[in-house]
């Protein structure tokens, strides 16, 4: 399998008037193309910093990132971000919302947006692409967003715990829904969560961080049957997994 | 709901109680002006009170229609309206486009704080003498003082309401590779139109207490000249119908902001 991302002895220090906090200490992961990673670890323990990074958003003190073996470039045309909260804009419709990376990466031809719109079909929000965001559902909101994310076509989707601000009902679904998406378009993910069920139903590989400065724990490759988030937390070995990291965790 | 003509009873009924309930407040609202007006009139005609000092409502009204008449109370009216508007205009203009440059220049903000905090407490009237040796004694004077009254407000609210921009999503505007500028028009500008809005109500009010003070410090002609001259030669009368046109007036500029106000959210729905 061909090699999407590469972190090399990634190092982070902060610096504050009184202290200098060191967040990520030397370390290192890499995903394969078509992969689900997930990152999870302690609250606090420096897992938002660790995609910002990925994103090109903060120059870690050292180390490297690599996509497709090349170092990226500040503003990668590759990669999509998805928050834990939609952050639709209220004041522009669904279809103006999933438009906006096109307008932001000036590449909002008739092409690039006649795609944003066949996702917009295939996943069943065409009807309400003239609608504004506070007329849909969260769970919708969140699928919304998710195709803003994939308007662009990024090879790359980092996700920070994107179904945090869901209730739990909405969130199994929702999981469910963007997992279902991820892999028809068979993209590439590295999702930060603090949430182990979540992380284990969803992930190809997981890998656990210390508490700060964070370091690389394990890393787990899991393999439970079902193809879906929900089918696998219906499986047996899916609790044995559970243990496994939530052992991993507090240990 | 206006689609669905088949209302149930219940639904009619709590719409004709809310309907009723408005009605009661129209009701009374008009009620306790026309007794508060009736009571001065009253007082005044009987003496109770002394008319001279205190004026009262039919005199006005026909000082009104006289000033209308005689002299030229569209054209004070006309200097005020003109400083005002203008004032109101500039404050606004210039003010936004302030508070634009101290969002996008983080140094600039801290650098120019302690400033905008003085220019802020002082009481702009005091600079009353040095505008009229600046400006001389006309409009222009008086169009300075309402600005000088306006902005500042004007800067802040603004500032507030860019700066109270989500973070969250900046982040994300950010991710997609966007510039300060895109982040400016894309985000912060179109979030921030409640803000501009509120500002454009309060920059209303600015403005007339600017332009009213200006005409009291300096000025030949508009409303605040009448009713500064009226107080001086003890023209109650006129003191009170250019308060009264004040008012309306003042009103009506806040109506139409106000106006403006629904036209924008409906054009965004």
């Amino acid at each position: 399998m061909k090699k999407l991302l590469e972190l090399k002895n990634i190092s982070m220090k902060y610096q504050t008037l009184t202290d200098e906090i060191t967040a990520i200490d030397n370390l290192s992961l890499e995903c394969g193309e078509g992969e689900f990673l997930s990152i999870i670890g302690p609250s606090g323990c420096g897992k938002t910093t660790v995609l910002s990074i990925i994103a090109g958003l903060i120059q870690p003190t050292s180390g490297e990132v690599l996509i497709e073996g090349k170092p990226m470039g500040k503003n990668s045309e590759e990669l999509g971000y998805m928050l834990q909260k939609d952050q639709l804009f209220p004041w522009r419709t669904i279809e103006k919302n999933i438009f906006l990376p096109l307008e932001i990466k000036k590449i909002n031809d008739l092409a690039h947006k006649n795609y944003a719109l066949s996702l917009l079909k295939k996943y069943g929000l065409y009807e309400f692409r003239k609608n504004y965001p506070d007329q849909l559902s969260g769970g919708m909101r969140q699928r919304a967003a998710l195709i803003r994310t994939l308007a662009s076509s990024p090879k790359l989707l980092l996700l920070d715990e994107p179904f945090s601000a869901l209730d739990y009902q909405t969130r199994l679904s929702v999981c469910d829904d963007v997992y279902g998406i991820i892999k028809a378009e068979s993209k590439t993910a590295v999702l930060v969560t603090h949430d182990i069920s979540e992380a284990i139903s969803m992930s190809d590989i997981i890998v656990v961080l210390s508490d700060r400065p964070s370091k690389v724990k394990s890393v787990h490759k899991p393999i439970i049957s079902g193809n879906s988030p929900l089918r696998k937390r219906e499986s047996p070995d899916f609790s044995i997994w559970f243990e496994k990291i939530w052992k991993e965790l507090n240990g | 709901m206006k689609k669905d003509n088949k209302l149930s009873a219940e639904h009619l009924r709590y719409i004709k109680n809310i309907k009723r309930e408005t009605c009661i407040v129209w009701i009374l609202r008009i009620s306790i002006l026309l007794f508060l007006l009736g009571l001065w009139e009253l007082l005044a005609r009987t003496g109770v009170i002394d008319p001279f000092i205190t004026s009262y409502p039919t005199k006005i009204i026909v000082t009104i229609k006289n000033l209308f008449v005689e002299n030229n109370l569209v054209y004070h009216m006309t200097i005020t309206l003109y400083e005002t508007i203008l004032g109101f205009l500039i404050a606004v203009g210039l003010g936004y486009a302030i508070a634009l440059a101290l969002w996008w220049s983080e140094r600039a903000r801290r650098i120019l704080e302690p400033y905008i905090v003085v220019l802020n407490s002082l009481p702009k009237i005091a600079l009353g003498p040095i505008i009229i040796v600046w400006c001389g004694s006309g409009s222009k004077a008086i169009i300075f003082m309402a600005v000088l009254i306006g902005i500042i407000v004007a800067i802040i609210t603004m500032l507030n309401g860019f700066l109270a921009t989500d973070k969250n999503k900046i982040f994300l505007l950010r991710s997609m590779g966007a510039s300060k500028f895109q982040i400016l028009l894309k985000l912060v500008i179109p979030g921030s139109l409640p803000t501009f809005i509120s500002m454009l109500k309060i920059s209303v009010g600015m403005a007339w207490i600017g332009s009213i003070m200006g005409e009291y410090l300096v000025s030949r002609a508009g409303l605040g000249y009448l009713i500064v001259y009226g107080g001086q030669v003890f023209k109650l009368d006129l003191v009170m119908a250019a308060t009264v046109v004040l008012c309306i007036l003042a009103t009506l500029m806040y109506a139409l902001v106000a106006m403006l106000e629904k036209l924008i959210i409906k054009y965004k729905n």
